[in-house]
């Protein structure tokens, strides 16, 4: 009997396999797509080159002062001389380890909340959240147990763009989630002064809100109670943000089942065990991703603050770059700080796709 | 209910993160003095009248008004806090009592005194509007500006002296708005507009902050009267008397040759009878004004006279080098005038 | 509180019926509403009086006495208070108008560069989109404007184009058109040729609809549109006479200018802006079922048409929601004009008029009930269109 035997594959043809495969299949697969793989070479060859020799092969990285930067590129010089500036603001210098302290324990103690298999972990985060804001208070501004007092006004930089921003997004949370259940409580007058406030809130630009905290404010409270500037902007901004936790969190609310608030209600739940145990504790697993976005947004917002005169991470670089011996160093201080921004803002982003991806298993459909 | 709650949920963050504490109504000097220090609201930066250092610490002629009533009162410069103001800022901050002082070359006009509820005490710079343009523009006069782009701060009297000279001198111009003095010194800098103006004291004071300050230059004339002085809140009149004193105290002291170095020695064996009832060492002046006895010692040793603060922050001892002018000694031809201790 | 024996159904106490309680609630709700409302507003009233400011919307009428640098209605020193507000919303309405067209057009490309099979082409659209959307759009604005447009050289030493366009610090000069003595028959033939399209559009409509026959109008359209209004200014000459901008004195002067504060302002929010549309516009595209794709195509449709008539409307209508949200915030960002001195609403009224008239609630008052009243006219008119367009799926 013959056999057959099946000639060996032949292997596919070059041009489909490989690099050259690849860049056919995603380069040039027509010839359209080949016109546009060389507008976008053309593109990248139009910007890339020039912000590299700038940002790196022409800048200068070491010295002290202006004169040392001679090559013509980026004056990074300048960013490290007024590095301590940027990231404390007018904090005295001998007292700086404060805020290191302050920012150590924020990591130390927020990492085992990152840990998956860490015991009671809500209750961990509960005791965390708050302890540490009053740590954090008497670190930073002192008063009590021999530290010097520091005032808000000698605050700046990096160190009060986070204190706006974790102030703020801790201020909006509990605002924002009650104006949630506001507008969704079946209460008429709740629910009108609830959509009230968060599209008041919602409908003007922060601008101008912190305008109100800083102008206004003080002619709205008796005479003689005053809160410092610092205290004011953050007041804005918390009652500004928690219009959006709210409409974040109503999202939640909403896509909770009907029959999760049935059940609830079947079980002999009251209003508030009823949200507290059953329908919150899903919705807000719901909305994290959501409530970093916002985060993200607040973070971004908080160089408002420039407009109302108060010396954040940008306001400091500007500043900064006014100095007549720095003259010229705006590209480099706006460079540097959107860096920062950018770093922290692209990283959160990253965890919030990342929260997405791990809490959307459970519900999905 | 909930309404009620979060706003009491606000309320308590905001109570325990820093209510700067409650001032007695009306009362500024009770209240001073039992916080014990002035709250003195400067700008928030201009070399010579308010300026902060790298550390934070303040120095100008505007500075040196508080520091002197904190003298007056505590017998210590020092006891003075800063609150950095924007030109917005400063009036709702002294009418809400958030400062005790405002001392931020601030313009006395009539609707300022009236319809804002602040009274000024006094002057303690006469200035006047000028102009700043770089020499490659080979203008000599403000007259032969027409056309020009002009910078100017948001929000001061300079916006208005500005558009009625040109109007009254028949010529246009385009006004390029910023919110601050640095934001416009380095517009001007950039070319984006040809003239820069405002009070002449800051035309100096920013032209030391370009990057090469010769090729710029103050044109001579001055198109109106700036007198800067500090201001109080209407109404409490011992505290007005309090912050007018200390001033006039300090260019009584340059009139009757009286120093930082040497009024000690001259508080203790003065013969002039004007010297020694400003010391203190005849008469109880200073307790008419609720003041210590040497009150005016204190001031002198620790901020200096008139005189003194004037060159040290913006005269011949300081970067900026203006002259004395308008602000010389009444006797020297000047305008600063003093009513006597008596 | 007690309920007496002799209630026929037996129920809790009052306290717990949860209509008394709803009831009590809301009560307290709006009786602490008003009060705080009261006490905030009664405060208000004392401090004023107590340092004797002067109230109320009086000021709008006085003259303002200052330069505006850009007015889009004719605007001098004398004109009222009133009149400056006009102006500055006028410039706000500008700038969002401008940034909402442009961010729509870029965010549009972007989105579908970001699905595009090119590799390098949706590597880019990413690297932009993440890049420009986590920096602050205030920190764009001050870097446009210093870093870059404060830098471009003085007007004596433009970038020119041309000797007809001229790039520098003080901005974008360029020949403005005015009307010659020919521009209003020229206007007339414009006008009819337009009238022509139109009545052509529907007439091929109608024949597709009734023979299925394909007239191309979108081609002899573009024809006439070239072709008749061209053939008229060869004929009866130039309808408009350009005025050229000319260095005279310190500036240019003829022409239009863009000024750089308006430049910087627009080219950041546009770029801020876009970064969020094409990510709209990315999963809206997304959204569509690639089932769409592949039964439009089955139907014989071609790729442009399949995308045109198949997945763009149906996309759509999951961009609207969020496309919304972005034009409100585009809106609501142009307020962030007050940190290079565009003359906006905020920098104008809220700042230079807060300033000298030291009405500081009545002008916060104000200026927030516009930004209210433009977010509520955009959703509202965002709304309508939403609508609009989910009416055609049922």
């Amino acid at each position: 009997m013959q056999t057959h035997s099946f000639k060996p594959d032949l292997p596919p043809p070059v041009l489909s396999v490989g690099v050259l495969g690849w860049l056919r299949a995603n380069l040039f697969s027509n010839w359209f797509n080949t016109l546009l793989t060389f507008f976008a070479i053309y593109l990248i060859w139009l910007i890339v080159p020039p912000i590299i020799q700038w940002a790196f092969i022409n800048a200068d990285w070491t010295g002290t002062t202006r004169a040392d930067c001679t090559s013509g590129g980026a004056c990074w010089v300048f960013v490290q001389q007024r590095l301590g500036q940027f990231m404390y603001g007018f904090y005295p210098t001998e007292l700086r380890w404060r805020v290191d302290a302050t920012l150590w324990l924020a990591i130390i103690g927020a990492a085992p909340l990152f840990v998956p298999q860490m015991p009671r972990k809500a209750l961990y985060g509960l005791g965390f959240l708050l302890v540490y804001p009053v740590l954090a208070y008497w670190l930073l501004h002192g008063g009590l147990f021999g530290l010097s007092v520091v005032s808000t006004s000698q605050w700046g930089g990096l160190l009060l763009t986070l204190v706006i921003a974790a102030v703020g997004i801790s201020g909006a949370l509990p605002l924002g989630i009650l104006l949630a259940l506001g507008r969704r409580s079946n209460m008429p007058a709740i629910r009108v002064i609830c959509v009230t406030f968060i599209e008041f809130w919602r409908g003007v630009p922060l601008i101008t809100v912190l305008f109100m905290s800083s102008v206004m404010l003080p002619l709205f409270l008796p005479e003689g109670m005053h809160f410092d500037k610092l205290m004011r902007a953050l007041l804005g901004v918390i009652l500004f943000q928690s219009a959006y936790i709210a409409e974040v969190v109503r999202g939640g609310l909403q896509a909770i089942p009907k029959g999760q608030y049935e059940a609830a209600a079947a079980m002999g739940l009251g209003y508030w065990r009823m949200m507290g145990l059953v329908i919150l504790p899903q919705a807000l697993k719901l909305v994290i991703p959501g409530i970093v976005n916002t985060f993200i947004a607040l973070f971004k917002d908080t160089s408002l603050v420039i407009i109302i005169g108060l010396f954040d991470l940008l306001n400091s670089i500007k500043q900064a770059t006014t100095d007549p011996a720095w003259l010229g160093m705006a590209t480099e201080g706006y460079v540097f700080a959107a860096l920062v921004f950018w770093i922290f803002c692209f990283g959160m982003s990253r965890y919030s796709m990342h929260l997405e991806r791990k809490l959307d298993t459970g519900h999905k459909r | 209910m909930k309404m009620v709650k979060s706003t009491l949920a606000v309320l308590t963050t905001a109570a325990v993160l820093g209510v700067s504490g409650f001032a007695q109504a009306g009362a500024t000097l009770d209240a001073v003095q039992k916080k014990g220090f002035v709250q003195c609201g400067i700008s928030d930066g201009l070399p010579g009248f308010s300026y902060a250092d790298e550390k934070g610490n303040y120095f100008g002629l505007d500075v040196d008004v508080c520091r002197a009533v904190a003298a007056a009162l505590f017998g210590d410069a020092t006891k003075v806090k800063y609150s950095p103001l924007t030109a917005k800022e400063r009036f709702t901050a002294l009418q809400s009592g958030e400062v005790d002082i405002l001392s931020r070359n601030t313009t006395w006009t009539s609707s300022r005194d009236a319809a804002l509820g602040l009274n000024f005490t006094g002057v303690n710079y006469y200035d006047g509007q000028g102009f700043l343009v770089n020499k490659k523009l080979g203008v000599a006069s403000a007259k032969e500006l027409d056309g020009a782009t002009v910078c100017i701060q948001a929000g001061t009297t300079t916006e208005l002296n500005l558009s009625d000279y040109f109007r009254a001198n028949g010529m246009k111009y385009t006004p390029i708005t910023y919110d601050t003095s640095d934001e416009s010194a380095k517009s001007v800098e950039a070319g984006r507009c040809d003239v820069l103006t405002s009070d002449q004291s800051q035309l100096y004071a920013q032209r030391i902050k370009l990057a090469n300050p010769d090729q710029y230059v103050v044109l001579p004339e001055v198109i109106s009267k700036e007198p800067l002085g500090p201001v109080v809140r209407q109404g409490d009149d011992e505290w007005f008397n309090i912050v007018r004193w200390s001033l006039f105290a300090m260019v009584n002291a340059e009139e009757l040759g009286v120093t930082s170095e040497n009024v000690e020695a001259t508080a203790k064996d003065t013969k002039n009878p004007d010297v020694a009832r400003l010391l203190g060492t005849e008469g109880e002046f200073g307790k008419d004004l609720k003041l210590p006895k040497d009150w005016a010692v204190q001031i002198v040793k620790q901020v200096g006279n008139y005189g003194e603060s004037f060159d040290r922050n913006v005269g011949a001892g300081s970067e900026l080098k203006i002259e004395r002018g308008l602000n010389a000694l009444w006797n020297n031809g000047g305008l600063q005038y003093a009513p006597p201790v008596r | 509180m007690q309920t007496s024996a002799n209630v026929p159904r037996p129920r809790g106490s009052v306290w717990t019926d949860p209509q008394v309680r709803a009831w009590v609630f809301q009560i307290i709700a709006v009786i602490a509403v008003v009060a705080l409302g009261w006490y905030l507003f009664d405060n208000t009233q004392t401090n004023l009086e107590k340092r004797g400011i002067v109230s109320g919307f009086g000021f709008l009428g006085n003259s303002a006495g200052f330069g505006i640098a850009q007015h889009l209605i004719e605007y001098t020193e004398s004109d009222t208070y009133g009149r400056v507000f006009l102006v500055g919303l006028l410039n706000t309405l500008l700038v969002s108008f401008i940034g909402i067209v442009l961010a729509s057009i870029l965010g549009f490309i972007l989105g579908v560069a970001r699905l595009s099979p090119n590799w390098l082409i949706s590597k880019m659209a990413t690297v932009y989109i993440e890049t420009f959307r986590n920096i602050p759009p205030l920190l764009q604005i001050l870097f446009w404007y210093f870093a870059v447009f404060l830098t471009l050289p003085g007007p004596r030493d433009s970038l020119g184009i041309n000797d007809t366009f001229f790039l520098n610090s003080r901005g974008l000069y360029m020949p403005s058109p005015g009307p010659s003595e020919n521009f209003w028959p020229f206007a007339l033939v414009l006008l009819a040729t337009i009238a022509a399209i139109v009545v052509m559009g529907r007439w091929a409509k109608a024949r597709r609809e009734a023979t299925g026959q394909v007239f191309h109008a979108f081609w002899a359209s573009l024809a006439m549109i070239i072709l008749i209004p061209g053939l008229a200014v060869l004929i009866g000459g130039n309808p408009l006479v350009w005025s050229v901008p000319e260095l005279s004195g310190f500036n240019f002067r003829g022409g239009w200018v863009l000024i750089p504060e308006l430049m910087a302002l627009t080219l950041a929010l546009t770029i801020y802006t876009a970064a969020f549309i094409a990510e709209n516009v990315r999963s809206g595209i997304m959204a569509v079922s690639h089932g769409q794709t592949e039964a439009a195509r089955s139907l014989g449709l071609r790729p442009g048409n399949t995308l045109r008539l198949v997945i763009i409307p149906q996309a759509l209508r999951v961009i609207i929601p969020p496309l919304t949200s972005q034009y409100l915030n585009l809106a609501k960002n142009s307020s962030l004009a007050a940190g290079i001195g565009y003359p906006d609403m905020v920098s104008l009224f809220a700042g230079t008029v807060l300033n000298q008239t030291g009405q500081a609630i009545e002008v916060i008052a104000i200026t927030m009930s516009v930004y209210l009243a433009i977010s509520i006219s955009i959703s509202l008119l965002m709304n309508w269109y939403n609508k609009r367009i989910a009416l055609i799926e049922r």
